[in-house]
């Protein structure tokens, strides 16, 4: 669905991203775990066109997706969850989700009930402004606002980021939620221990290059990944 | 009681110069609102519209005129931001600053180039420029008409930014331009639209403002720009009904002082007034919580 190939960006005057390859495939959860630094987050920024690429390209189902301007490419599809949720703090929750949708021209019920259906405490704080929910309510939000734009695939930045142990499993239990319903995945994150227990496909990333590729589980229980990143 | 009928005048003119103030002060905090940017040609832009009337009313009839000059201010005023500030999307906020302040200078140099440095004189419009008796005192239609048209207009504004879609979408880029941009918003549009509303207001208050004026001048545009960028940061510089409130303040303020015979002091008043607030409350009354330095 995804292909990535030789994709080198520069960021901050530095080679972040030093000509990786990978593929997401339809309906799968794939997964970029890698320390702080690693280039995980350029890498989706690049994938969006919030930073442009100085090389490599970019195929999203069939089509070259390149550098074309942002709504572009969220109208055919993509959408990322940003690191640090950034939902809009003076907008109220329903309107946090409204403009998810904003490029759609079509009834949004359904999909309000959809994502109400995930995540119900947004049906009992719908009128409250996003800033004034906690960091769990702010990531469901950020969450079910990616997805009023009915995304194929959805990226997510660090979802776990900042949040309680018990409110990080039911991040990825929606994660795994929303797969189930269609949509693909591709997740960032430090906490390799959750990501590759939830992932189809896992890559290790290293100061910009790609080092070790295989499935959630296989990473999982390899040496290196345990001592560089699961701490054993 | 005597008081109030004794500065009965003042009190409306306060009332509807500060509706004229207000229509000048959207345009700056809109524009701050969104990208952060005090933008000094604001004033000059009204100027603009003063002489676009001025002009337009020699060839044309009212009803073309008008609707002509609202145009005309309104393309002058998306191709300053297209020229002027968009190449700069990226560059440190000073530079674009120090290109609104070139664009003010352009603008009043290119009047002066077209007037030959004489003043215009404003043709009298129908309507607002008939006089009338309010209890003691007589004055101009104009003075009744501004602060409803404005409250109108500011009103219409408000339902605008917050029930349409591309209201929530100017809200979302005040915010964070790259997460709206994520969610599909264009936000170069966005930002278009935000000078075109301001344009517009500032259009709609010349042909209030200049109707108590004789004539226009390329330097016009000053003073009234100051005043209503004053009212901006008192009412708390990105907030719409802040910038209302703090043009109807000074308004009022700067006429009654003219009322109690300080005349000389009604424009030292209003830039007294800007320093307190930067040293007392730098948000302004409405004013975001976070500051920045201008």
């Amino acid at each position: 669905m995804l292909k990535v190939n030789d994709l080198k960006v520069n960021y901050g005057g530095i080679e972040a991203v030093k000509g990786i390859s990978f593929e997401v495939p339809e309906k799968s959860i794939v997964t970029l775990i890698g320390a702080n630094g690693a280039g995980k987050s350029t890498t989706l920024r690049s994938i969006v066109s919030l930073v442009k690429p100085a090389s490599g390209t970019i195929e999203f189902m069939g089509e070259n997706i390149t550098g074309k301007d942002t709504n572009e490419i969220v109208a055919k599809g993509i959408t990322l969850v940003p690191e640090g949720r950034k939902i809009f703090p003076d907008l109220t929750v329903l309107e946090n989700l409204k403009i998810g949708a904003y490029m759609r021209k079509d009834n949004l019920t359904d999909d309000l009930n959809w994502v109400y259906d995930l995540f119900p405490r947004l049906k009992e704080r719908h009128w409250q402004p996003g800033g004034t929910l906690s960091g769990g309510e702010q990531q469901m939000l950020a969450v079910a606002r990616a997805l009023m734009s009915r995304p194929k695939l959805i990226m997510m930045d660090e979802p776990s980021l900042g949040l309680a142990p018990l409110i990080v499993k039911g991040i990825f239990d929606i994660i795994k939620e929303i797969n189930k319903q269609g949509v693909t995945i591709l997740l960032i994150e430090q906490n390799a221990n959750m990501a590759l227990r939830t992932a189809d496909i896992g890559y290790v990333m290293e100061t910009g290059s790609i080092t070790m590729t295989g499935s959630g589980a296989e990473l999982l229980v390899n040496e290196q990944v345990r001592a560089a990143y699961l701490g054993k | 009681m005597d008081f109030i009928t004794k500065n009965l005048p003042y009190l409306l003119a306060g009332i509807s110069v500060g509706g004229q103030y207000a229509l000048i002060a959207i345009g700056y905090t809109m524009v701050y609102g969104i990208l952060r940017l005090i933008n000094f040609a604001h004033g000059d832009i009204f100027m603009v519209a003063a002489l676009v009337t001025v002009y337009a009313t020699t060839t044309l009839p009212l009803y073309l005129s008008i609707p002509l000059t609202l145009v005309v201010t309104v393309v002058l005023g998306l191709a300053v931001e297209r020229v002027a500030y968009k190449p700069l999307r990226s560059a440190p906020r000073m530079s674009v600053m120090i290109s609104a302040i070139g664009v003010s200078y352009l603008l009043q140099n290119l009047a002066l180039y077209v007037t030959g440095g004489l003043a215009q004189t404003y043709p009298a419009i129908p309507f607002i420029s008939d006089t009338i008796q309010i209890g003691p005192a007589t004055t101009k239609m104009v003075t009744i008409v501004t602060p409803i048209l404005t409250i109108v207009l500011v009103f219409a504004l408000m339902q605008l930014i917050n029930h349409t879609k591309i209201g929530m979408g100017m809200r979302a880029a005040a915010n964070d331009f790259e997460t709206s941009r994520l969610m599909g918003i264009k936000v170069d549009n966005v930002i278009s639209m935000t000078f075109l509303i301001g344009s517009f207001l500032a259009a709609i208050g010349s042909v209030l403002y200049f109707t108590n004026y004789a004539s226009v001048v390329p330097t016009s545009g000053a003073m009234p720009g100051l005043k209503a960028f004053v009212a901006a940061v008192f009412g708390g510089i990105g907030s719409i009904p802040g910038a209302v409130i703090g043009a109807f303040i000074i308004g009022i303020c700067e006429n009654i002082i003219k009322g109690l015979g300080w005349t000389t002091f009604s424009d030292a008043f209003t830039f007294a007034l800007l320093i307190v607030i930067l040293i007392v409350k730098p948000t302004g009354l409405f004013g975001e919580g976070a500051t920045d330095k201008v």
